[in-house]
């Protein structure tokens, strides 16, 4: 029992959500070690952006209870969760880098709203973690002046700003040439060695999953297939796992009925 | 033949039932809105989550300052259209030089406040609706809460702010050129002098007046900031939502602003 050794991070218990009457997420049962990498899979509408958007705390559950750091984000008030907040970075897909300010204003924001600092450290800060995502000299330009992988880098610098705990990320190699995404990678496993964060990524690319994982969790249809280390997922003898890590499109049977009843409407 | 009269006539009634939820789901919305954003600039510094003042200054700058001149092209014209009207229409009676009380008050009661607030309404609140709808769509709202920044005191509680310090203020400033348009066409048209102009209406002014319409802009600061903020937080859809939504909130200020100048004129002229 890996788990038992090491701190737990992020705990979640029976977690169980829903999008209007739809239910999305369903059961799910997941923890994370602290300094653990651990990437989440699934197909498209596998429930893992939704996933995702909970261990942010950014949605209300149905039921059901999410640790982060020992604290149940369903549960924290407003105060007890900005100070958890402090503790958590985020590279969204696209970065989301407020487009009015420039690079170094948008690695500086969490620093300037949440720290009191004066300004000539708060740049060289900046300037440190533009550094380590390779960014150096960049903190002047408007992010619609820079590329997508450079968006995704200084989204990283942002996030790490406070010295997180926790990091997350979101589709890091999407829409990214395979060099950019392999620096990205690299990136994660540096960021992870260097600051001992634990760190979830949220993909479907295999091969960087493959390489950055410590262990996977593949999702599908809102449940946890499997929940373990590379070499597992890689032997694992389920169907769905295996046509997901092998491309093959999921040839399921047709229930005639139903089949017809959803042409019809009926 | 009945069973479907009935069937129509409790459909009827479902459409009144939900849209009637739906309405208090919105006023909820904007007033709940209205409360927190004032929320966050009174008791924001205590949390140590204050509401940043160059903020504050640079959204003044943008809603107040740089709208100056449009505001005095428009309040102007209208100044000079209203003493055309109102000396056509005395002339009837033989009491063209009424017209200076004419234009001095429905210039400060009404023409000033009105033509600010929808011209601020389709500047500034489609800006807002748009700027906040874009952010929505590109995950920078969903960011900034994961960076503990609260959006609503982040986006809402400074342009708030601003709007309620700059809108009076504009308003006065389109009194100042509404009643300059109609003192010039005065002037030009039945030859009363400038001085003799000014005099007459500051006589005819009471403050009661003048602060009638600063109180109405006031209502209309409101209505622009929340309906804008509330469509533009609501984006769902991308590009066309954002579309959607800004157009949703220039239509439904600018109603907004017209229905509530109706009200409170009556109610402030009881």
């Amino acid at each position: 029992m890996q788990e038992n050794k090491k701190n737990i991070a992020i705990e979640v218990k029976d977690l169980v959500t829903h999008y209007g009457p739809r239910k999305i997420l369903d059961g799910i049962n997941l923890t994370v070690s602290e300094g653990e990498i651990m990437i989440i899979m699934g197909g498209s509408g596998s429930g893992k952006s939704t996933l995702l958007r909970y261990l942010l705390g950014l949605g209300i559950p149905t039921n059901g209870s999410i640790k982060l750091l020992g604290k149940d984000i369903t549960k924290l008030n407003a105060n007890e969760m900005l100070e958890l907040r402090k503790n958590m970075g985020v590279a969204f897909q696209g970065g989301a880098l407020l487009s009015s300010m420039t690079i170094g204003e948008n690695v500086k924001l969490p620093l300037r709203e949440h720290a009191e600092l004066d300004e000539k450290t708060m740049d060289i800060m900046a300037r440190m973690k533009l550094e380590v995502v390779n960014l150096g000299g960049f903190e002047e330009l408007m992010p619609s002046e820079l590329s997508g992988g450079m968006i995704k880098r200084a989204a990283v610098a942002r996030a790490i700003i406070m010295d997180p705990k926790l990091m997350f990320f979101d589709e890091p190699s999407a829409g990214l040439d395979p060099v950019v995404s392999a620096e990205l990678d690299d990136l994660i496993l540096r960021l992870r060695d260097a600051m001992n964060m634990t760190i979830v990524v949220v993909t479907h690319e295999l091969d960087s999953a493959f390489k950055i994982a410590d262990r996977i969790t593949v999702l599908d249809r809102g449940h946890i297939l499997m929940s373990d280390t590379v070499e597992e997922i890689k032997n694992s003898d389920n169907e769905r796992i295996q046509s997901l890590l092998n491309r093959r499109p999921s040839n399921e049977v047709i229930n005639a009925d139903e089949y017809l009843s959803r042409l019809t409407g009926m | 033949m009945s069973e479907s009269i009935v069937h129509r006539f409790l459909n009827y009634i479902e459409i009144v039932g939900s849209s009637t939820v739906k309405l208090a789901e919105g006023a909820g919305y904007y007033f709940a809105l209205l409360i927190e954003s004032l929320a966050w600039i009174i008791v924001g510094p205590f949390y140590k989550q204050p509401v940043r003042i160059p903020s504050i200054f640079s959204q003044m700058m943008t809603i107040g300052i740089a709208a100056c001149p449009i505001v005095f092209i428009l309040s102007f014209s209208i100044g000079v259209m209203l003493a055309i009207q109102m000396i056509y229409n005395l002339k009837t009676f033989g009491a063209e030089s009424q017209v200076v009380v004419g234009v001095a008050l429905s210039i400060t009661r009404e023409f000033a406040p009105l033509i600010t607030g929808i011209l601020i309404a389709g500047r500034t609140g489609s800006a807002l609706a748009a700027k906040l709808g874009t952010m929505q769509v590109n995950q920078e709202i969903d960011a900034l809460r994961v960076m503990g920044i609260n959006p609503v005191r982040y986006l809402v509680s400074p342009a708030l702010l601003a709007m309620l310090i700059m809108m009076p203020i504009l308003t006065f400033f389109a009194d100042i050129a509404g009643l300059l348009g109609g003192a010039l066409y005065t002037g030009v048209e039945i030859g009363l002098s400038f001085s003799a102009y000014v005099d007459r209406t500051i006589a005819a002014l009471m403050v009661g007046d003048i602060m009638q319409g600063l109180f109405k802009s006031l209502i209309f600061a409101l209505i622009i900031i929340l309906v804008g903020a509330s469509n533009g937080f609501s984006v769902t859809g991308g590009a066309e939502g954002v579309g959607k939504a800004t157009t949703r909130s220039v239509v439904l200020s600018i109603s907004f602003i017209v229905i509530a100048d109706m009200i409170f004129t009556y109610f402030l002229n009881r």
